[in-house]
């Protein structure tokens, strides 16, 4: 009896044994491609940070050179700036647009959902030679209605008192919309009863707000918090279509004060062709992406109780 | 099992297939073996493509042993490109570069001296218009051109008569193309650009103007012999000659490097009465839906310096390339750059010849187009760069500072030529 039921365990733990090798040989393609093209590369330029390009020997002259450099830490006050104006506004004005859509109601729901989600969905690229056009300081649209409207017209990106601003108007317009979704979706989770049951006890409607909707949102401005620091953090697209090019100047222009980490790398790696000081400032902004980030889970994820 | 074998098996078999079809590609192209085959990168410029392609198949039918394989690349990657390639061991035989490029690459070790057996100096030096000089580096020359390229003045008959202004007598001094923009220059109440009398930029060829041209006329060497020591600021000449060109967007308002994307297109939309480009500029130019005409650079005083600022794109053989692709290259180069080439060259891109020969031929010198920037290569200085980009960003921050913060100027001056030292400091340390 005993061998018996051995033989059967036998069988069935190959069958699992089997199971899992065809989910492994599956896996391991995308695992090996993933290896390949991102922790491999990541790995060495974490190494290509502390040699030169004469000499392989360890070095941190790279970092020397770095936390000397004053447009390096321009551009880390500037990404960080970028992170303090953008994040909170994109998403309270997502959250507002995801509330004023819900409160509608009715069969246009979908439109005004659609328009503010179309900006997302656009080519960055294109978004930004849009607005490129329409910051124009002589020509654009902007500086016309402010005319029309007896304002003193702006430089936008031509200035730098003003272009690190404009810059973040493009990426909160545009990224709102994200946001209203996530929101939307987060908004039709909580349950209908938690608000009758309020509303019977004579809640006003901050008190629901603030104390059902608000903390039942949490995960979802936990996610949105996370992803916007992390994408703002590494800012790069709209800066290189919005600044710069023009007869050749610079990315992250005027006088740098567009510039954040990312483009700052992308100028020495691929301007410069200094790709070893540039991968010591890509270490760098993992680093400040990673505290950024733990810090945020730390605060953020608390659980909320009603 | 069965089904991860046959699955396995079906991926086998595609890839052979897959193999065995690119395999036949080459092979495909490539009938014996004994031919030689070079590669030839270049930027995308269509007229060049197209014009590349037209002389690679004349050389081809020539020397039925080589084959020469063209690429091409948008010209915002085309660095990177060459960069990522060399460093992967995968880079052309053959690379035509911008001359600001040229200390560069050979810094960085990607391109090889011309052989003597091949072209000697001397030879180069009788063969080329004199500005090819300035990039003889550690007594080698690197590269070897087509054509090359100078500034002129463009300027707008229709503004020029509309603004109640001659359309025929463009500027011939400096202060007479002042007096016209400012006549043609239409502002808002509120002072923003309308349209511009004349397209002033730093970026693009502003600062070429700047350096080689009203610094020299002013009587200041920009650099010196070797190029190791910028010397703007040498002379109280060099200040005077900075503040006459910053005076010109700051105090005359004559023209704003936001009117239009760039000066060039300004122009073309109507927006810029004048403005300083390349011969390269003709192209597009001649497609503008008003009257315009072009003429050779202002000077200080009438019967004063003329001068004028050349560069060009150039063609350098890789680092390690030898042997029969060396000898191969080195044919391919000596066909592209004799003076039958040149002249299609003119014709088809406009790129004026680099050959001395041709400069001094009458028909070319008398074209209505061309023959301003044939005019202005004969005074013309190619400037030696160790870093354009850098030195170009350096020189644009300077310019900014005093346009949007309104940094002093001989302060700002001094800061520039600091700089662009450091840099040069940097590059002759190294050699």
């Amino acid at each position: 009896m005993a061998t018996n039921k051995e033989t059967i365990e036998k069988k069935t733990l190959s069958l699992q044994t089997k199971k899992a090798l065809i989910a492994y040989s599956f896996l391991i393609i995308p695992v090996l491609f993933y290896l390949a093209i991102r922790i491999i590369p990541a790995f060495q330029a974490f190494l290509m940070s502390f040699t030169t390009s004469s000499s392989s020997a360890f070095t941190l002259e790279n970092y020397q050179k770095l936390v000397q450099d004053e447009v390096f830490w321009k551009s880390v006050k500037n990404t960080m700036l970028y992170v303090v104006i953008v994040v909170p506004l994109q998403m309270l004005f997502g959250l507002l647009l995801a509330l004023a859509i819900e409160r509608m109601g009715g069969k246009f729901k979908w439109f005004y959902r659609v328009v503010f989600f179309l900006p997302y969905m656009t080519s960055i690229v294109a978004i930004s030679w849009v607005w490129r056009l329409l910051y124009d300081p002589n020509s654009g649209v902007l500086n016309e209605i402010l005319v029309k409207l007896h304002l003193p017209t702006q430089e936008w990106l031509g200035s730098p008192s003003t272009a690190l601003i404009s810059i973040s108007i493009v990426i909160i317009w545009q990224m709102m919309g994200f946001c209203m979704l996530l929101f939307t979706a987060g908004l039709q989770v909580i349950p209908k009863q938690y608000y009758e049951a309020a509303n019977i006890d004579g809640a006003t409607k901050w008190q629901l707000f603030w104390n059902i909707t608000f903390p039942l949102l949490n995960p979802t401005i936990v996610f949105l918090a996370i992803i916007g620091v992390i994408q703002t953090l590494q800012t790069f697209t709209q800066i290189a279509n919005l600044t710069g090019g023009s007869s050749g100047g610079g990315l992250g222009g005027p006088l740098n004060s567009t510039m954040s980490v990312v483009v700052y790398m992308y100028n020495e790696g691929f301007r410069e062709y200094n790709l070893h000081y540039a991968a010591a400032s890509t270490v760098f902004l993992f680093i400040l992406i990673l505290i950024v980030t733990l810090i945020q889970f730390r605060t953020f994820n608390k659980s909320y109780k009603l | 099992m069965k089904k991860t074998f046959a699955l396995i098996f079906t991926l086998l078999i595609g890839s052979v297939l897959l193999a065995a079809c690119s395999g036949g590609d080459s092979k495909g192209g490539e009938k014996d073996s004994d031919k030689t085959e070079i590669t030839y990168w270049q930027y995308t410029f269509p007229t060049k493509v197209e014009e590349i392609d037209k002389i690679i198949a004349d050389f081809e039918a020539e020397n039925p042993d080589i084959k020469v394989v063209a690429q091409d690349f948008p010209y915002d990657q085309y660095q990177n490109k060459i960069f990522a390639a060399v460093e992967a061991g995968d880079g052309p035989d053959i690379l035509n570069i911008y001359n600001g490029w040229i200390s560069k690459f050979v810094d960085m070790d990607y391109i090889q001296p011309i052989r003597e057996e091949f072209m000697s100096k001397d030879e180069i030096s009788d063969y080329y218009v004199d500005m090819i000089q300035p990039y003889e580096l550690d007594g080698e020359y690197y590269t070897l051109p087509v054509a090359v390229r100078s500034l002129a003045l463009f300027w707008n008959k229709d503004m020029y008569k509309e603004a109640g202004l001659d359309p025929e007598s463009p500027p011939k001094t400096w202060d007479e193309l002042i007096e016209n923009a400012k006549a043609m220059t239409e502002m808002t109440d509120d002072g923003r650009y309308k349209k511009e009398g004349f397209g002033w930029n730093a970026a693009g060829q502003g600062l070429h103007e700047f350096q080689q041209v009203l610094l020299r006329q002013y009587g200041v060497e920009p650099y010196s012999e070797d190029a190791s020591k910028v010397l703007w600021n040498e002379k109280q000449e060099g200040y005077d000659a900075f503040k006459y060109w910053m005076d010109m967007t700051m105090v005359h308002k004559i023209g704003d490097p936001d009117v239009g994307n760039t000066y060039r297109e300004a122009f073309l939309a109507g927006l810029a009465g004048m403005i300083v480009d390349g011969s390269f500029a003709v192209g597009d130019i001649q497609n503008a839906n008003f009257d315009w005409g072009v003429t050779t650079l202002p000077v200080l005083e009438e019967g004063g310096l003329q001068s004028n600022y050349a560069s060009y794109w150039t063609n350098a053989i890789a680092k390690g390339v030898e042997g029969k692709k060396l000898e191969a290259s080195e044919k391919f180069l000596a066909y592209l750059i004799q003076e039958d080439v040149q002249r299609d060259w003119l014709e088809n891109i406009g790129e004026l010849p680099a050959s001395k020969a041709l400069i001094e031929d009458a028909e070319l010198a008398n074209d209505p187009t061309y023959g301003p920037f044939i005019e202005g290569l004969e005074y013309a200085h190619a400037t030696f760069f160790v870093n354009e980009d850098k030195e170009r960003q350096i020189i644009i921050d300077g310019v900014d500072k005093i346009r949007l913060e309104n940094a002093d100027y001989d302060e700002t001056f001094d800061d520039i030529v600091k700089k662009i030292q450091e840099v040069r400091d940097e590059f002759f340390d190294k050699q």
